[in-house]
């Protein structure tokens, strides 16, 4: 089918979520990149045939998320409606639950989350520390829904922002909604979005270029590979929003090589998105039209500086060049090309559907909204989070990451990859936003948080 | 990438002769289509395994290009190999969080099971043993890769069950 307006979305929505109701649960698996690796396959496998064995498939829908964002507990599983959350399933633990908590009705809570501070267990995901003080808007559907299904997307008001763009808006109104939000770049150097776009349509040219950086270098960081795999229709609305605005008409994703899931689901998420009309000619029944390529790289670290990215699209050592001219004057080919962060593209449908003055409720005086971080190295609760900017560094780590393992004193965290710096005990009370971050010598950079408890050795690791 | 694997699963039994004839007919595919020589690349690595000068060569033709400018792509990008790989290739994350959860103490024992350093093929072709820059999973640091298949917190100990896994 090929989507024209608003009203085959909102039919769209309103038949998945019908369909929806009629099972008695929904079990999410969490199929992120770090479950994966602990086997949530074979979790769903046993799921699955004992599903069938109790003979409740057609009662019972299971689903395979993106990352949940606790990935220290994978494979980790969540059953709605009730939103109990259970932690470290193995196969033989999945038989049990299925069987108290599905045919007998009772929480099996000893394979729920477990607080080690309080000593109790806490089954419901929303009264779980880690999750309560989040607020996801890049991340509002990563672990939430199917990434595979353009349709559970859609039922979370996926296309809705662009079907609005499209047919309600000019691209100068776009370009001012994003103005307005206070959205900053996510990629690191938190350059203002909607002062980049404005650039961007103000250039005048016969062809211009929306480019997607997923490259992501940092080490540490693994929030736009998150993204991406559980979520790639997000991104993908991002950049037809960014490709309407600024009057772009085809679209690179630039992913590294070293992320193949995220090439894989990224692939079938643009096929879809051809399939339903989102994505070609006439969209939305306008004149605009959009295409949109993956290209991989090869593994070199430079690729993520927009300029090295964009000499290896086209088919060139990834070498970095002199600005100016910026990309939005001379870009990909010679032509004025816009180029945007994974985290950053995410934010952008949410703003345009609900707007501007929604989005900048969240966050600090200069940076709006909110950042995903990548908790790792000595945390409890390695993973992925999303708060809002002005938190302070050690809520980060010790309200949502739950402290330092083994009861071993904190040392510093290094923000912002080895170009960045390392924040240290005194600064913990630090709100954490891009002014801030930079006044303590460290930077925002793309999100990776990498805590060093008191055994680390600092000059090993610069 | 649909050519890519379906490449890596039927190539074993391709003679030379019919590769070549693939990659021709991929790269008149590609020729016209703007800054595709990446692209092509991956492709010819995966029906290939590898891209030595003699391949280089060959693609530098078919795609109009002098053979200093696919040289140089090759070179520059650290996952294209010009020598045969393993049929496996083993990368050992040593960004900032495998290292501080002890991606180091991996690598020593890898060296020692495997017989051979980083950047280096063992003698039966089977493993080729690399380090690799980030590769996104720090929340299960140290990990490390085999082909496509990520290990999570991975122990010196862990590490000999996860290579018989390999043959
Ligand atoms: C050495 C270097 C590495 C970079 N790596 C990345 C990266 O991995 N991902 C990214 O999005 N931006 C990276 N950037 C920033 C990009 O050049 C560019 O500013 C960014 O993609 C713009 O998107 P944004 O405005 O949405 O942040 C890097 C910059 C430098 C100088
Ligand atoms: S991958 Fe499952 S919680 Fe992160």
């Amino acid at each position: 089918m090929r989507i024209k307006n608003l009203e085959d979305l909102v039919k769209i929505k309103e038949e998945y979520n019908s369909k929806m109701a009629e099972y008695n649960y929904q079990i999410l698996v969490c199929g992120g990149g770090g479950c994966v690796s602990s086997k949530c396959g074979e979790v769903k496998e046993a799921l699955d045939r004992c599903l069938k064995g109790y003979g409740l498939s057609e009662k019972i829908s299971v689903i395979t998320t993106g990352c949940m964002g606790i990935c220290a507990l994978g494979p980790v599983v969540l059953i709605k409606p009730d939103e109990t959350f259970y932690t470290k399933v193995t196969p033989e633990k999945i038989a049990e639950i299925v069987k108290s908590h599905i045919i007998n009705g009772t929480i099996l809570e000893k394979y729920t989350y477990y607080d080690k501070a309080r000593q109790l267990y806490i089954p419901n995901i929303n009264d779980i520390p880690f999750f309560k003080d989040q607020v996801k808007i890049a991340l509002r559907n990563c672990g939430q829904i199917d990434y595979s299904s353009i349709e559970a997307y859609i039922a979370k008001d996926g296309y809705f922002a662009a079907a609005k763009a499209l047919s309600k808006m000019s691209r100068q109104q776009v370009v001012e909604e994003i103005k307005k939000s206070g959205l900053r770049g996510r990629g690191g150097a938190g350059f203002p979005t909607g002062i980049k776009w404005e650039a961007g349509l103000k250039a005048i040219s016969d062809q211009k270029y929306f480019v997607c950086n997923a490259d992501e270098g940092d080490p540490g960081a693994f929030m736009d590979r998150s993204i991406l795999e559980g979520d790639p229709h997000s991104v993908i609305e991002g950049m037809i929003l960014g490709g309407y605005a600024v009057g772009a008409n085809i679209g690179y994703i630039y992913v590294r090589a070293e992320y193949p899931i995220a090439v894989e689901r990224l692939s079938t998420a643009i096929e879809e998105a051809r399939r339903y009309g989102l994505l070609g000619k006439n969209l939305f029944s306008t004149d605009f039209e959009f295409e949109l390529e993956i290209r991989i790289g090869a593994g070199a670290f430079v690729c993520g500086e927009e300029t090295s990215l964009m000499a290896s699209i086209e088919g060139r050592r990834g070498e970095p060049r002199q600005k100016p001219p910026f990309p939005f004057e001379r870009g990909l080919f010679g032509k004025p090309t816009i180029i945007n962060n994974v985290e950053t593209l995410a934010n952008i449908p949410p703003i345009i559907h609900k707007g501007a003055h929604w989005f900048s409720q969240f966050g600090t005086e200069r940076s709006k909204g909110t950042k995903v971080f990548a908790l790792a190295g000595n945390v409890v609760n390695t993973g992925l989070v999303e708060v809002p900017m002005g938190i302070s560094l050690g809520d980060i780590l010790f309200k949502i990451g739950d402290g330092i393992p083994q009861g071993k004193a904190f040392k510093a965290a290094q923000a912002g990859g080895p170009s960045g710096g390392c924040i240290t005990k005194e600064f913990l009370n630090t709100p954490v936003d891009y002014e801030n971050i930079s006044k303590i010598g460290a930077i925002m950079g793309s999100g990776g948080l990498i805590v060093m408890n008191e055994d680390t050795c600092m000059v090993d690791t610069a | 990438m649909p050519e890519m694997k379906n490449c890596t699963c039927s190539c074993a039994k391709e003679n030379d002769e019919q590769k070549y004839k693939k990659l021709a007919e991929l790269m008149k595919q590609y020729k016209n289509s703007e800054g595709s020589l990446i692209q092509v690349l991956h492709i010819a690595q995966a029906i290939f395994g590898c891209l030595p000068l003699e391949l280089q060569r060959y693609i530098a033709q078919g795609m109009g290009k002098p053979l200093s400018e696919v040289s140089g792509v090759v070179t520059f990008y650290s996952f294209f190999a010009t020598r045969p790989r393993g049929k496996h290739v083993i990368r050992v994350c040593l960004g900032t969080a495998c290292y501080v959860r002890g991606g180091k103490k991996i690598i020593t024992r890898l060296e020692e099971i495997l017989g051979v350093g980083v950047g280096e093929t063992t003698k039966d072709g089977l493993f080729t043993f690399e380090v690799a820059r980030c590769i996104g999973a720090c929340g299960l640091a140290p990990v490390i890769m085999i082909d496509d298949m990520v290990y999570k917190q991975v122990k010196p100990e862990k590490l000999e069950n996860i290579l018989a896994q390999y043959n």
